[in-house]
């Protein structure tokens, strides 16, 4: 395998007569804001960052990187937070931050063609006025590319009703590692052979470059009710959660935010939480105007009979958006509480929300850290967020080893390592407790159908041999 | 972090808090115009956070690259807007610029024209005296030969200029002299300068209402260093727009410049002795009750001002004073938009886009003001305006030290200006309009930009 091949000086020439001097990184201030992304516990500086423009710019950038048996790495907007762009062991970034064009809209058909590198809320700005949106909505939908929501198969609250990016993927244009541009996908998602797009769908960059992707762009709902629901603890959130779902019930989002995460929105926000309250929800439902006050009536009255204290419902537009702001910010409001955090993304059946709950918080008091949760509580999909401190590595290794707890307790509820974070660098390890070795010898073979040589993202994913959890102790340096 | 809750590590120049509070979400990268223009991560605010950290302790060299990243952050500030995690990014990004002209010597010319610059812009009979051939110009009514309607900026303005001097000779043989050494920067200054100066603003050192009304709420004016001799009329519309509000407006003496431009250079020195200026004259003025709200006409002075405690934090003696008087200061806008306004008049029925200034809106979080005010005035349609608050380029002296990454901007402004339909934009800084005036000018169109307080007055005007 050629993974640990640095780019020849030769290299960064070649490239810069492809995409231009100034598409080329090579002087270690700018080469070293790219040693990780929104996953800061593992770094490593890149040897060289190339910024293509085009698809045309991108395959002529991955030929010569073939030619010299020179691995790389995807970049969107580096928002990701599983260290899927990590320059480690391919040392060749290749970002697709100057790939922002909108090629087309096409509202007759409901389908936008969107480069890599446009932002994910820029989709649904460019069909707002025909009445259209782009559904997946991301927490960083404001700053993250459609490349990595692609890489990723990004979900959002609203993936409850709608589903994850590969649902909303037409078609996509692919370089393979050789510089050969594919198109996957008819682009009006009749799926007549195998579902090739739907297989590079969260392959995090392992199968090449995605350069282009044909979305679907759904009609805005006529009508939007956000209700908020406090609660005493999240036993009694959680259950009303699946009360919610039992009665039928599919909310356009269902979110769960704890007591450390209120205080910490409403620090920042000041949207109105109770802070004194153990758990909110935050529902909404969306659809025809007809029958949405009775779901819901419905809703408020299972959150009521489930322990709710109080059912609030956002009473126009800008309440609405204080609501979804506060959690889609959430993380980042997190910074308030603490010098840094990691947010983990783990997986349980609906019904055992309240069983990895109380795991969760065995996990925080056995490592003595402090955990907040804020999640999709409707699909089951946790997002417990770890609080420590990096100045203190021996902090730093508990919160890792905090995280890791909880990810294996999701494995024997029966759940999964991940929901959308991906697998990234941190959680190899993870997968491999998840799936046989056979099965990860046939996913495998499947990358191996785009990527026979592994030169795109290597080291990502597949558990190496020898990369053990203990070893992979926190290797952060001093810097951020 | 309260102020001196967190030590600066020594030889640093920021607490290391200050950092952490960046969890490296990167939500800031699309309210960030350098990013969006270059798509270079060390471009954005998450990056630049990342390098003055990596500097700050070390493991970076402040090289030429390093301090070319951080000069090129305007210091709008909307990345603030944008965090969750609420970093000061702005105390940042100013923290870092001192430290890094102490540290890190620049090439003589880079020295020479960011020298020449702050003392220019912050000194007002230098500013005066430089203008006052181009007053000459405008008196004699042929300014308007030297820039063509449309014309492109670059060397060629300022041989336009040369040649167009024919009216005096003195300063045709300046021009002659200076021309060979003519730059793009000097050729885009003066591309910047509005097609026409408004008269200086004499400024009302005893207060005046429009009725003479001794018992009218008093104001102290910040009018800045640069408006008065470059946009009088406006700094005379904030008075009396204020007045017809009913607020006595004054200059109290020894009031000049707050500090900003300096400190936007890097030149903590210059900021603390220029600001020490104007808060002693301030204090001085101040009656021992009911102390005046202050207004600063430029977004820029009031959002320095309003964080005048965070800069004099280690001046024992004046800490208090900065601190009181910081909590004094209103932009205009804010102040008018807090009482009900005095009724304007209609005016010709326009559809208005509105630009936000960034301090303003970053800094200040001023942004429901400007448009309350617009929307009073009857005759006016405020449009929707793509990226309304991503800064124009004009950012202080930004536009003379980095022109190429300025229009760079500007034309994304001037972009989305076409695409709002607007025929009139309308922001609320001098700075802002003279940039957004001067990229419209080069697109070749002729959509004009107004300052707020000039709009009200005009409406005003016709009640």
């Amino acid at each position: 395998m050629s993974t640990t091949i640095a780019p020849p000086p030769a290299l960064a020439r070649e490239l810069a007569a492809i995409v231009g001097a100034d598409g080329v990184i090579t002087d270690l201030a700018a080469r070293t804001v790219y040693e990780c992304d929104g996953f800061t516990l593992e770094r490593a500086v890149p040897d060289l960052v190339v910024l293509p423009r085009s698809t045309e710019e991108v395959a002529r950038v991955l030929r010569a990187a073939w030619r010299t048996g020179v691995p790389f790495v995807p970049r969107g907007a580096g928002t990701g937070l599983a260290g899927g762009c990590l320059a480690a062991p391919a040392r060749l970034v290749v970002g697709t931050s100057r790939m922002r064009t909108i090629r087309a809209v096409d509202v007759p058909n409901r389908r936008v063609i969107a480069e890599a590198g446009v932002v994910n809320a820029e989709v649904s700005r460019a069909v707002r006025a025909a009445g259209l949106h782009y559904v997946p909505d991301p927490s960083s939908q404001s700053a993250c590319t459609i490349g990595g929501n692609v890489a990723e198969n990004s979900g959002g609250p609203h993936t409850l009703k709608y589903g994850v990016t590969a649902n909303h993927v037409l078609a996509l244009e692919l370089v393979l590692p050789d510089g050969d541009v594919v198109p996957l996908g008819d682009g009006v998602g009749d799926g007549l052979g195998y579902d090739l797009a739907g297989v590079v769908c969260g392959a995090e960059g392992t199968t090449g470059i995605v350069t282009a992707a044909t979305l679907r762009v759904v009609p805005l709902p006529e009508a939007v009710v956000t209700l908020l629901a406090v609660f005493a603890t999240v036993a009694e959130a959680t259950t009303a959660v699946s009360a919610i779902i039992a009665a039928g019930i599919v909310p356009a989002a269902l979110e769960m935010m704890d007591r450390t995460i209120v205080a910490a929105v409403e620090a920042a926000f000041r949207v109105g939480f109770p802070t004194d309250a153990g758990a909110v929800l935050i529902i909404e439902i969306d659809g025809d105007a007809a029958g949405l006050a009775m779901t819901a009536a419905l809703i408020a009255d299972l959150c009521r009979r489930h322990g709710a204290s109080g059912v609030r419902r956002a009473a126009d537009e800008a309440e609405r958006a204080a609501l979804w702001k506060s959690r889609k910010r959430a993380f980042g409001a997190v910074g308030r509480l603490s010098p840094s955090y990691c947010t983990q993304d783990g997986v349980v059946p609906r019904t055992r929300l309240p069983e990895i709950l109380v795991r969760i918080e065995e996990a925080g008091l056995r490592h003595g850290l402090r955990i907040g949760n804020v999640f999709h509580a409707g699909d089951g999909n946790i997002h417990p967020i770890v609080l420590y401190d990096e100045r203190d590595p021996e902090e730093a290794a508990r919160a890792l080893a905090a995280g890791r707890d909880i990810l294996r307790a999701c494995l024997e509820l029966g759940g999964s390592v991940t929901g959308e974070h991906g697998i990234g660098v941190e959680k190899m390890v993870e997968l491999g407790l998840a799936f046989t070795a056979d099965d990860l010898a046939l996913m495998r073979r499947v990358r191996g159908v785009f990527d026979p040589e592994e030169r795109a993202n290597p080291g990502k994913i597949f558990p190496t041999p020898g990369a053990c959890v203990e070893q992979r102790a926190p290797r952060r340096q001093a810097a951020l | 972090m309260p102020p001196g809750h967190c030590a600066t590590p020594p030889g640093g120049f920021a607490p290391v808090e200050r950092f952490l509070a960046c969890v490296h979400c990167g939500l800031c990268h699309s309210a960030c115009p350098t990013y969006l223009a270059l798509g270079t991560e060390a471009d954005s605010p998450r990056g630049r956070i990342h390098l003055m950290r990596a500097l700050q302790e070390g493991r970076l060299a402040l090289d030429a690259d390093a301090v070319r990243h951080l000069d090129l952050c305007l210091g709008c500030r909307g990345c603030e807007t944008a965090c969750p995690s609420g970093v000061a990014y702005g105390q940042l990004i100013e923290a870092a610029r001192p430290w890094i002209e102490e540290r890190y010597r620049r090439p003589w010319r880079e020295r020479a024209r960011r020298r020449v610059v702050v003392r220019v812009l912050t000194t007002r009979w230098l500013l005066r005296a430089l203008l006052a051939p181009l007053r000459l110009l405008d008196r004699l009514g042929v300014r308007g030969q030297l820039r063509p309607e449309g014309a492109g900026t670059g060397a060629g303005a300022y041989s336009r200029l040369g040649r167009g001097a024919r009216v005096g000779g003195a300063f045709r043989a300046i021009a002659r002299t200076l021309a060979p050494h003519a730059s793009a920067r000097l050729a885009a200054m003066l591309d910047l300068l509005p097609a026409s100066l408004a008269p200086r603003a004499v400024l009302p050192r005893e207060p005046a209402s429009v009725d003479g009304d001794a018992a009218a709420p008093h104001l102290h004016l910040v009018p800045g260093c640069v408006m008065p001799e470059l946009c009088g009329d406006t700094v005379r519309n904030t008075a009396r727009v204020l007045a017809v509000n009913g607020w006595r407006s004054s200059v109290p003496r020894g009031v000049g410049c707050c500090g900003a431009l300096a400190l936007h250079a890097g030149d903590r020195a210059a900021a603390l002795a220029a600001a020490r200026c104007t808060l002693d004259a301030l204090v001085a003025a101040t009656p021992a009750e009911n102390a005046p709200a202050i207004v600063a006409t430029a977004a820029g002075c009031g959002a320095m001002m309003k964080s005048w405690g965070e800069l004099f934090a280690d001046d024992l003696a004046r800490a208090a004073a900065a601190r009181t008087v910081a909590a004094r200061v209103r932009d205009a806008t804010e102040l008018l938009a807090q009482a009900p306004l005095s009724p304007p008049a209609a005016l010709s029925p326009r559809r208005v886009a509105y630009h936000d200034p960034c301090h303003l809106a970053h800094a200040q979080g001023i942004r429901e003001a400007p448009r309350a005010l617009l929307a009073a005035v009857p005759g006016l349609e405020l449009v929707g305006m793509e990226d309304e608050d991503l800064c124009c380029g004009s950012a202080g002296h930004y536009n003379v030290l980095q022109p190429v990454m300025a229009r760079t901007l500007v034309e994304r402004k001037v972009a989305a200006i076409r695409a709002s339909g607007a025929e009139l934009v309308v922001t609320a800084n001098a700075g802002c309009a003279l940039q957004l005036e001067a990229g419209l000018r080069a697109a070749g169109l002729t959509i004009p930009v107004r300052h707020l307080v000039d709009v009200l007055a005009e409406a005003y005007a016709g009640s």
